[in-house]
């Protein structure tokens, strides 16, 4: 049951997902709530040509608009910021965004991890962290970060994600994350930020 | 955090001791490099880095190695390239001679892609290149032009991507895990040590490329070296910069390819 107590300042929210994505966002994108009053900032694993279709895609689907990140970005409250083809994604500070050709991590590039660890950085317990459906373990390690930084950490319920090997592997590092269907997404997230 | 004041005294420190001067690189990334550094060497605090690097040449080396290493591919955005052959080719072609500054080059081979690019549109002999980077390390691969066989695989897709229809192993030759790009390439390439942050223009260039390299600098940085830029251009001469990179400040550039980061110079 939600109390005051459960609600926390969220000032950035960051996603990861891989194998399996497009699916899961299309179902929790639009349960975003249209005054979101915080940035979200999302990492796809996809070939490079695909991209451009997900920011449509998404676009249709969310009330926020989302774009690909570019370089130097300036980040506004409400928007959606994609990670862009074969680039990290790094939040630089509360306002801005940057891009990196840093080697990939766990294989990966844009990664996961590395957006997650950038934004504990940045935002320290004023983040909620979500790892989804995918392959491999990129989102672990970036999701440690953000608990130990006393952020909000979240995972697809394994038992229902089509690939639920990147939210066991995150589960793994933070046990205590919580599990969510992404059918109650909305919910979920209304009972734990404050301002929503 | 304590931990940026300690970056903001090593960055610092480095600068007064070494004249290396990171301290407006982007900070995400710099403090993510340098982490890594500390994990690799299992130093234990920003502080002790510090005093390791200060007093010890040695150790700064290694890690300038590793703040200042950019990772680089063959013909790395197709589109890029493709756009080069089709709008920027044709002006090339309107003179005898021009300079191209190939600005951040690290291990060479964007700048061996442009040049295999240039010979088959019959443009290399005209081409004076500048290859200029802060790493010398880099710099030593790049003028030796050997790379690993394994980057060759990526490096041919990227090729054929671009508009290249050569059989692209005929630009190398290969040996034991490595492939040597043709000497013959190089023949107008000069591969210089320069620093974008501390150094001055050094030549006039119709065409200069920084791609992926302005990433890594805070937005201070790059706008001094978008001014470095402007002032090393010729009239009309352009600017390309990577895939999702654009110019600021604007007032120095108008778009000649919007898609593809190619700036032109505005007086």
């Amino acid at each position: 049951m939600p109390t005051a107590e459960n609600h926390t300042d969220i000032r950035a929210m960051v996603i990861g997902i891989s194998a399996g994505g497009v699916q899961v966002l299309s179902k929790i994108m639009p349960q975003l709530p249209e005054k979101t009053p915080f940035p979200i900032f999302l990492v796809e694993h996809t070939k490079a040509s695909g991209k451009h279709y997900l920011c449509d895609i998404l676009n249709e689907v969310c009330a926020l608009p989302v774009c690909e990140a570019e370089d130097k970005m300036r980040i506004e409250p409400g928007h959606v910021y994609l990670a862009p083809p074969d680039y990290h994604l790094l939040i630089e500070s509360s306002d801005s965004i940057a891009l990196s050709m840093d080697n990939p991590v766990h294989y990966c590039r844009p990664s996961i991890d590395m957006l997650f660890e950038s934004a504990a950085d940045v935002f320290r317990s004023h983040v909620l962290g979500i790892v989804c459906t995918g392959m491999g373990r990129d989102g672990a390690d970036g999701l440690l970060e953000i608990h130990q930084a006393g952020g909000v950490c979240a995972v697809e319920d394994p038992a229902t994600a089509e690939y639920p090997f990147m939210p066991q592997a995150a589960l793994a590092s933070v046990p205590d994350a919580q599990r969510i269907s992404p059918d109650k997404f909305g919910l979920w997230l209304a009972s734990v930020v404050i301002s929503i | 955090m304590i931990e940026d004041l300690e970056l903001k005294l090593l960055l610092e420190g480095v600068y007064q001791r070494y004249g290396y001067d990171f301290r407006n690189y982007a900070h995400a990334s710099i403090k993510r490099r340098i982490k890594r550094h500390m994990g690799m060497h299992e130093i234990a605090s920003v502080s002790q880095l510090q005093d390791r690097v200060l007093h010890d040449a040695g150790l700064m080396d290694e890690l300038l190695m590793d703040i200042s290493v950019h990772v680089t591919d063959m013909f790395r955005d197709a589109d890029f390239y493709r756009v080069f052959r089709q709008k920027v080719v044709p002006l090339l072609h309107t003179f005898p001679l021009f300079h191209i500054w190939h600005a951040g080059c690290s291990t060479g081979e964007e700048v061996y892609s442009l040049a295999i690019l240039l010979h088959e549109e019959g443009l290399l002999d005209r081409a004076r290149i500048y290859a200029s980077d802060i790493n010398e390390k880099a710099l030593k691969t790049a003028r030796e032009g050997i790379y690993s066989i394994d980057k060759m695989k990526t490096s041919i897709s990227n090729y054929h991507a671009s508009g290249g229809h050569a059989d692209f192993s005929e630009y190398y030759i290969a040996r034991y895990n490595n492939i040597m790009f043709d000497p013959d390439l190089r023949r107008h390439i000069t591969f210089c040590n320069h620093n974008l942050a501390t150094d001055a223009p050094f030549h006039e260039f119709e065409v200069i490329l920084c791609r992926n390299v302005m990433i890594y600098f805070n937005n201070q940085l790059k706008t001094h070296a978008i001014e470095l830029f402007h002032q090393s251009l010729s009239p009309l001469g352009l600017l390309a910069l990577g895939a999702k990179e654009s110019v600021h400040p604007e007032k120095y550039f108008e778009s000649f390819d919007a898609q593809a980061r190619i700036y032109r110079k505005v007086e």
